[in-house]
C-alpha cells in the first residue's frame, strides 16, 4: 500500500536496475534528504546539484545527448519558469536535427496546490508544459499509475515531463503495485521499513528494495475511465481527478451518472477515449487547477466544439483555477483559488441539467 | 572584393590582443623538431594544410554570403575571422560518435571547424538554401546551425549560451566514463553575460567532480552592434575562471600557431587530468554579426588569413601564385556547388510534424 512518493521511488529503482538509468539529480535529490517529498530516497544513482534550475535542465539534456538517460528534478514547478527556453530546446532537438538526435530524458517536478505552499510552491504547470512541443507530459493521480507512468517515461526515447501532484504524494494507493508488500497495515509498515530513510543519521542506511518489482507500464497517451456514467463526461487529472471521482460517487445518489476520465497523459492525450465518452454522454466538463486563462482544458474544449459540436446537448465547461498571480497562503485564499469538491459538484449539476 | 587585396590594419582587436597573455599556463613551446623556417614552429606540411583549410572555409563563408545576397537563402551568419583559431581546434578534435570521442557544443560560427572535421561545404549551402537535403536540419534551421550525431556535434542553437549548459551533461557523462574524450563548448564574448556561462563555471568545477571540458570563448569584441568595452569591465573573460580554481588561458586566436599550441596544451591537460580549462581566444569578426547587420566586409579588423599568407609567402612556404590558384580553385568549386544546390528539392510541407518525436512521421494527435 505504497504512497505515491514511494511508488515513484520504486519505479526509479527499477529503472536504475533494469532500464539504464544512470543519473537522478537535482536540488536535494541525493542523500541525505532524497528529495523534498522523499521521492528519491535510497536510490543508488542520485546526487545533489547546485541550486540552478537552468543547469539542471541543461545537464539532463547533455547527458541525454551522451546517451546517458537522466532523470532530473526541478524542486517545485514554480521554479521551472526560468528554464522555458531550455524546455523548448529539449523539445525541438529531434525536430531541428531532422530526426538525427533524440533526447531520452525525464524531467520531474511537483505541481499544484494542496500543501499551503503560498505563492511560489502552489502553482500548476500543465498549461505551459502542454504548449511546448516535443515533450510527452504525464501526471498520475494514484500510486499504481505513478509507478507505471514513470516506467513509461524511463523507456521513452523522447523528453518526458513527469508532473507530480504534490497534494497526492502522501496518498496511499488502493491497487497493488506488482512486487510491493501486501495491501495490509502490516505490508504498509513493512514497505516503510524497507525503503523509507530513517530520521537522524542516514549515512549508513541503505534501502531494502522489494525483490519482485516489475516492468509494469502505463502506456503514455492512454487515459483511464475511473467512473463509468451516461449523463456527463468529466475529464481531469492529478489532484482534481480524485475530487471528480468523489463528486461522481456523490451525484450517483442524486441520479446523475457521471463518467470520469483520468487523462494520465496530458500530451499526447487520449482523444479517442475523450471523444468516445462525450459522444455517449453528450455533455463535457474539463477540470484542472491551472489558472483559467489559456488553460489546457480550453484546448480540449476547443477540440470538443470543433469535432463534436453536433453531438453536444449542453455547453462544455471548464472548472479551473482562478486567474490570479499566485495562490494565496491563507486557507480561505487557497481554497478559493483552485477547484474544490463543491465547485465541481455545482458544475456537473449545472451541465447535466442544462436543457438541450 | 578579394580578401587578400584588403590588407587589414592592426585595428582595435590586435591592440587588445597585444595586452592579452596566457594567464595561467607556461609559455607555449613547440613540440618536436620543426621542419620549417625559424619563424614558424609547426612543420611545413601542417602549415600548408592549415592554409588550405583556412582558404576553403573562408571561400565557403563568402559563397554563403553571396547566396544570401542573391536570395538563395534568408539569413547568414558564420565564422570568417575565426579561421586561425577554429582550424587548429578542428585538427585536434577526437572525432567520432560516443563517449570515447569529443562532444561538440558549438555556437553559430563554427564553419571553419566543421570544414576541418570534414564537412562537405555543399551541405552548408544546402542549409543556407533550406533544402530538403540539408543534412543538419532538413531545411528547418538557419545556416551554420550544424548538427551531426555521427561526429558528436550536437545541434547548434540560436539561443546564445545555452550550449554552456548542455555541455555540462556530456561533461558529466565523460567524467564518469573516463578515457580521452572531452567536451568542447564554444561561445562568444557578449553571451558570457548570460547566467548560463556562470553555471558552466560552477558545474564544471564542483569539488571532486571537475569535468573534462574545454570551455571556449571566442572574443571578437562585439555583441551584434554593441562594443564589448561598453558592457564588460573584466580585463579578460578567462579571468572569471580563476575564482573557481580552474586553469585559464587567453590566447591570440588570430595567430595559427599560438592557437595550435594553446589548444594543444589545453586539450592535453583536459584529456589527462579530466578537469576543465577556460580558454579565451581573441578573434576577428570580418563580416559583422550576420546578414542582419549587412554581412559586408569590415575593413578595420585583422584578417587572420591575410596575416598567415603574408608570413607563408615571406618564409617561402607558399608563393602568392600558389595561394591565388588555391583560392580560385575553391571559388570555382563552391560556385558550382551553389548552382547544384539550387536544383535540389525544398522540404515537402506535409513533413512539418515529422520528428517531433523520435522516429515519428506525420501528425500524431
Amino acid at each position: 500500500m505504497a504512497i505515491m512518493a514511494q511508488a515513484i521511488r520504486m519505479a526509479l529503482h527499477y529503472g536504475e536496475e533494469n532500464l539504464g538509468i544512470t543519473n537522478i539529480f537535482g536540488e536535494d535529490v541525493g542523500p541525505p534528504l532524497g528529495g523534498v517529498f522523499t521521492a528519491t530516497q535510497g536510490l543508488k544513482t542520485t546526487w545533489n546539484s547546485p541550486l540552478d534550475e537552468r543547469g539542471i535542465v541543461g545537464a539532463a539534456m547533455g547527458l541525454a545527448f551522451a546517451g546517458q538517460r537522466a532523470v532530473a528534478e526541478v524542486q517545485f514547478s514554480d521554479y521551472i519558469y526560468n528554464t522555458i527556453d531550455l524546455l523548448k530546446l529539449a523539445g525541438n532537438q529531434c525536430w531541428a536535427s531532422a530526426g538525427d538526435w533524440n533526447l531520452p530524458m525525464t524531467l520531474m517536478t511537483p505541481v499544484g496546490s494542496g500543501i499551503r505552499g503560498s505563492i511560489y510552491h502552489s502553482h500548476s504547470f500543465d498549461a505551459t508544459a502542454t504548449h511546448i512541443a516535443g515533450w510527452k507530459i504525464v501526471m498520475p493521480s494514484n500510486p499504481l499509475d505513478a509507478y507505471g507512468l514513470m516506467i513509461a517515461c524511463l523507456k521513452d526515447p523522447n523528453p518526458t515531463m513527469y508532473l507530480k501532484p504534490k497534494a497526492l504524494l502522501r496518498v496511499r494507493g488502493t491497487e497493488q503495485i506488482p512486487g510491493e508488500p501486501p495491501l495490509t497495515p502490516e505490508g504498509e509498515k513493512q514497505l516503510k521499513e524497507m525503503i523509507d530513510a530513517p530520521l537522524g543519521d542516514r549515512s549508513k542506511w541503505k534501502a531494502n528494495w522489494p525483490k519482485g518489482l516489475t516492468d509494469y507500464t502505463v502506456e503514455i497517451g492512454k487515459g483511464k475511465i475511473v467512473r463509468e456514467g451516461d449523463h456527463v463526461t468529466v475529464v481531469s487529472y492529478g489532484r482534481t481527478l480524485l475530487l471528480c471521482a468523489q463528486a461522481a460517487d456523490q451525484l450517483a445518489q442524486e441520479g446523475i451518472s457521471v463518467e470520469v476520465i483520468d487523462l494520465r497523459t496530458l500530451f499526447p492525450y487520449d482523444w479517442e477515449m475523450i471523444s468516445s465518452s462525450i459522444k455517449k454522454t453528450k455533455r463535457a466538463i474539463f477540470v484542472n487547477e491551472e489558472t483559467e486563462v489559456t488553460n489546457f482544458g480550453e484546448h480540449l474544449i476547443r477540440r470538443t466544439v470543433e469535432d463534436l459540436f453536433y453531438d453536444l446537448e449542453a455547453r462544455p465547461r471548464l472548472v479551473a483555477g482562478a486567474f490570479t498571480p499566485g495562490v494565496g497562503l491563507a486557507d480561505s485564499l487557497e481554497m478559493a483559488s483552485v477547484p474544490q469538491l463543491a465547485s465541481i459538484l455545482d458544475a456537473i449539476r449545472e451541465v447535466s441539467q442544462e436543457r438541450a | 572584393m578579394r580578401i587578400r587585396s584588403i590588407y587589414a590594419s592592426f585595428g582595435r582587436i590586435m591592440a587588445k590582443n597585444q595586452s592579452a597573455s596566457n594567464t595561467n599556463v607556461a609559455p607555449i613551446r613547440p613540440k618536436g623538431p620543426s621542419q620549417s623556417s625559424s619563424n614558424f614552429r609547426l612543420p611545413k606540411a601542417q602549415l600548408i594544410k592549415m592554409h588550405d583549410l583556412m582558404v576553403k572555409s573562408r571561400v565557403m563563408e563568402e559563397r554563403l554570403i553571396r547566396m544570401y545576397k542573391q536570395s538563395q537563402g534568408y539569413f547568414w551568419l558564420g565564422g570568417p575571422g575565426e579561421e586561425a583559431f577554429q582550424i587548429p581546434l578542428g585538427m585536434q578534435i577526437l572525432k567520432g560518435q560516443g563517449l570515447d570521442h569529443d562532444y561538440m557544443h558549438f555556437h553559430y560560427r563554427a564553419g571553419p571547424t566543421m570544414i576541418t572535421l570534414g564537412m562537405d561545404p555543399m551541405d552548408a549551402m544546402r542549409q543556407m538554401q533550406n533544402t530538403a537535403t540539408d543534412p543538419f536540419s532538413g531545411g528547418r534551421n538557419f545556416v551554420s546551425h550544424y548538427s551531426k550525431r555521427e561526429w558528436n556535434v550536437v545541434p547548434v542553437t540560436s539561443t546564445i549560451e545555452t550550449q554552456y549548459l548542455t555541455a555540462i551533461g556530456t561533461g558529466i557523462a565523460q567524467k564518469k566514463h573516463g578515457g580521452k574524450g572531452i567536451t568542447i563548448v564554444t561561445g562568444g564574448d557578449a553571451g558570457t553575460a548570460e547566467g548560463d556561462f556562470a553555471s558552466c563555471l560552477v558545474w564544471s568545477t564542483r569539488p571532486g567532480m571537475e569535468l573534462p571540458m574545454l570551455i571556449i570563448v571566442t572574443n571578437n569584441g562585439w555583441g551584434i552592434s554593441t562594443d564589448a568595452c561598453t558592457q564588460h569591465g573584466e580585463k579578460h573573460i578567462a579571468d572569471r575562471g580563476k575564482a573557481f580554481g580552474m586553469k585559464t588561458m587567453t590566447i591570440n586566436g588570430l595567430d595559427v600557431e599560438e592557437s595550435w599550441f594553446g589548444l594543444e596544451e589545453a586539450m592535453n591537460y583536459i584529456r589527462k587530468e579530466r578537469k576543465p580549462v577556460l580558454l579565451e581566444a581573441k578573434v576577428s569578426r570580418l563580416y559583422g554579426h550576420s546578414s542582419a547587420t549587412g554581412a559586408n566586409f569590415v575593413g578595420n579588423e585583422v584578417d587572420p588569413l591575410v596575416e598567415f599568407e603574408t608570413k607563408l609567402e615571406a618564409e617561402g612556404i607558399l608563393s602568392r601564385q600558389d595561394m591565388d590558384d588555391l583560392r580560385e580553385r575553391y571559388t570555382a568549386e563552391m560556385l558550382d556547388m551553389s548552382k547544384r544546390v539550387k536544383e535540389e528539392p525544398m522540404p515537402d510541407p506535409s513533413t512539418i510534424y515529422d520528428h517531433t518525436f523520435y522516429g515519428q512521421k506525420g501528425k500524431f494527435f
